[in-house]
């Protein structure tokens, strides 16, 4: 039986059809309850739906042999797995945002706002910046309105809310998208279908590229 | 279908692997707790964790509990030409857990050969991973790599010193995407690439792996890393069960410390690897010795991350007595239940929660079963 994490949402949806197509369908995941566990003896599948920034501790621990979790939480938590293939979907950037008249000082430290602690002190670190980190877990994009942060590190899809907000971006970090990951033991003795799974992905990303 | 339940022989595992140390002729190495903090810093980044527990000796020297034991052996490792010094150990070591950011003690218990090693070398304590993998559980597999082999890649694609570690991390996790797109940003030429995507995708048993491997541009260096580990998996594979050796470049260690063969195990049912060792003669250089070094970790520890299998019963029988009768009747009546290796435990009340299969009241006229269980 392969158990398969995936995140929780929209992202998590379109994933789900991907594997499905490559033979991993379980159609009682479509019937619209509360469940979180799904099952398909038939296929030898069995997928849960988890909190997106946890699909790569389910992984990890093993309770998961494979499950898809954005790069952001793979940079951010550096969990000990095999990261097997970038689906290209959840496309998305981590960036560095301001608000639109902001002018950086270099003579001062500088104060940044994220989610992402780890990601923003190596991109400082990379630029020998020193930053005071705020640590904060939603509607970053308040930070700088209000004095709080200089800046902000976070993941930028549209932009709609930074421009909303009189935000701009003023530097892109790193490109994000759903990857998949593996358990580093479980991918040893259930190779065989998650290599299938694999192939069949990764024709898809293919075809869907060109 | 019906899912395999992982299978571990006992709870013995640490004097089992001494034992299996011992026939092979590896002495014990025993060790301080504390060594000189001093070891630690000139070598931190061989430190699988770089926090290290510290204190000042009253004679004002900074020491340190133990945070790996390799360091120690080497250290304390005398060369004798031709000869090899073949120790084990099993030790306590102290380590920051990445997920709960405190210190954790540490189990491990391993062996290295230190000093004028050569393939049987290498053969042997491959084979002694093995067989540690099959004291511990019954399926299993070691993940076998050559950094000559990786490092040889890489130096025919001209990868700059500067996007080594990144590409070596991306190897390690089967990234095969990040490291096109690494030698993309490194400038590598597009046929290159394919090669060290290559040697991230292809995995498995040794004869698959390794006729890749003889179509790939190599160097001279790159040659002798192929020979070497085809002589001694060879040799290993009559040793293993069938399919439990596997060819992996995915496994990476430091390579400012190892050098060859670098080696992972995994049994079935944990989900990290419960094994890990090498080749690490350039550590040996570190620390101004001569010689190669070779050795291994096991992590007992690991097994206690399973979900154990829950036991229907806590003890076998409750044996209620009252405090009147004499002591003597008491034990008398609990060592005729606890005949047959049953366990039993004798209260004057019995305790809530407790799931036990019978229980008994020791009165005047004898032992009465009150309740029992199938």
């Amino acid at each position: 039986m392969l158990n398969i994490a995936l995140p929780k949402g929209r992202l998590g949806e379109r994933v789900y059809a991907m594997f499905e197509k490559a033979g991993f369908a379980c159609p009682s995941i479509r019937e619209n309850n509360r469940k979180l566990i799904f099952e398909n003896e038939e296929c030898g599948v069995r997928y849960f739906w988890v909190k997106p920034s946890d699909v790569a501790i389910y992984v990890e621990r093993g309770a998961a042999d494979i499950g898809v979790a954005g790069k952001d939480i793979l940079l951010e938590y550096e969990p000990d797995v095999y990261e097997l293939l970038d689906l290209h979907t959840g496309v998305c950037r981590m960036a560095v945002a301001a608000k639109n008249d902001f002018h950086d000082d270099p003579r001062r430290r500088l104060r940044v706002a994220t989610k992402f602690a780890r990601i923003a002190e190596q991109h400082y670190a990379s630029l020998g910046r020193e930053i005071d980190i705020i640590h904060l877990n939603g509607s970053i994009e308040i930070a700088p309105i209000l004095g709080l942060s200089d800046v902000i590190v976070d993941i930028v899809e549209t932009g709609t809310t930074l421009r909303e907000n009189n935000l701009e971006v003023v530097d892109t970090i790193v490109d994000i998208s759903a990857r998949l990951i593996a358990n580093k033991a479980n991918f040893k003795f259930k190779n065989e279908p998650i290599e299938r799974l694999v192939a069949s992905l990764f024709q898809q990303t293919e075809e869907q590229n060109t | 279908m019906t899912a395999r339940e992982p299978v571990f022989k006992d709870e013995t595992i640490t004097s089992r692997l001494r034992a299996l140390y011992g026939r092979y002729g590896y002495s014990q190495f025993r060790m301080r707790k504390f060594e000189e903090y001093d070891l630690y810093v000139r070598n931190k980044s061989f430190l699988i964790s770089d926090h290290v527990i510290t204190f000042t000796e009253p004679s004002g020297k900074l020491m340190a509990l133990k945070p790996d034991v390799t360091l120690s052996i080497v250290k304390n490792s005398k060369e004798t030409p031709g000869y090899v010094q073949k120790v084990y150990y099993k030790e306590s070591v102290y380590r920051v857990d990445k997920d709960s950011d405190t210190f954790k003690e540490i189990t491990q218990v391993g062996l290295e050969c230190v000093g004028d090693i050569d393939d049987y070398s290498i053969f042997e304590v491959l084979l002694l991973a093995v067989e540690s993998l099959r004291e511990i559980g019954e399926e299993f597999v070691l993940d076998i790599s050559h950094l000559g082999i990786v490092s040889a890649v890489l130096d025919e694609a001209g990868v700059a010193a500067a996007y080594r570690a990144p590409i070596l991390r991306c190897i390690g996790e089967k990234n095969s995407h990040g490291v096109a797109a690494l030698c993309r940003e490194a400038g590598v030429d597009e046929t290159k690439i394919a090669a060290i995507v290559k040697l991230v995708t292809t995995y498995g048993e040794r004869q698959r792996v390794l006729a890749v491997l003889e179509e790939m541009s190599l160097g001279e260096s790159g040659r002798a890393a192929l020979a070497q580990l085809r002589c001694v998996l060879t040799a290993l594979e009559k040793e293993a069960p069938a399919g439990s050796i596997r060819v992996d470049f995915s496994v990476i260690h430091d390579m400012n410390y190892y050098n060859g063969i670098v080696f992972r195990g995994f049994l079935y049912g944990i989900p990290s690897g419960i094994l890990s060792g090498g080749q690490y003669d350039y550590l040996m250089q570190k620390m101004g010795k001569n010689g190669g070094a070779i050795g291994f970790a096991v992590y007992p520890d690991l097994l206690e991350r399973l979900a154990s299998p829950q036991q229907k019963y806590d003890v076998d029988t409750v044996l209620l007595y009252d405090e009147a009768l004499p002591l003597a009747d008491v034990r008398a009546a609990a060592r005729a239940l606890a005949a047959d290796g049953k366990s039993v435990t004798v209260q004057k009340s019995l305790p809530g929660k407790l799931r036990y299969r019978q229980l008994c009241r020791l009165n005047e006229s004898g032992v009465e079963i009150l309740e029992e269980h199938a």
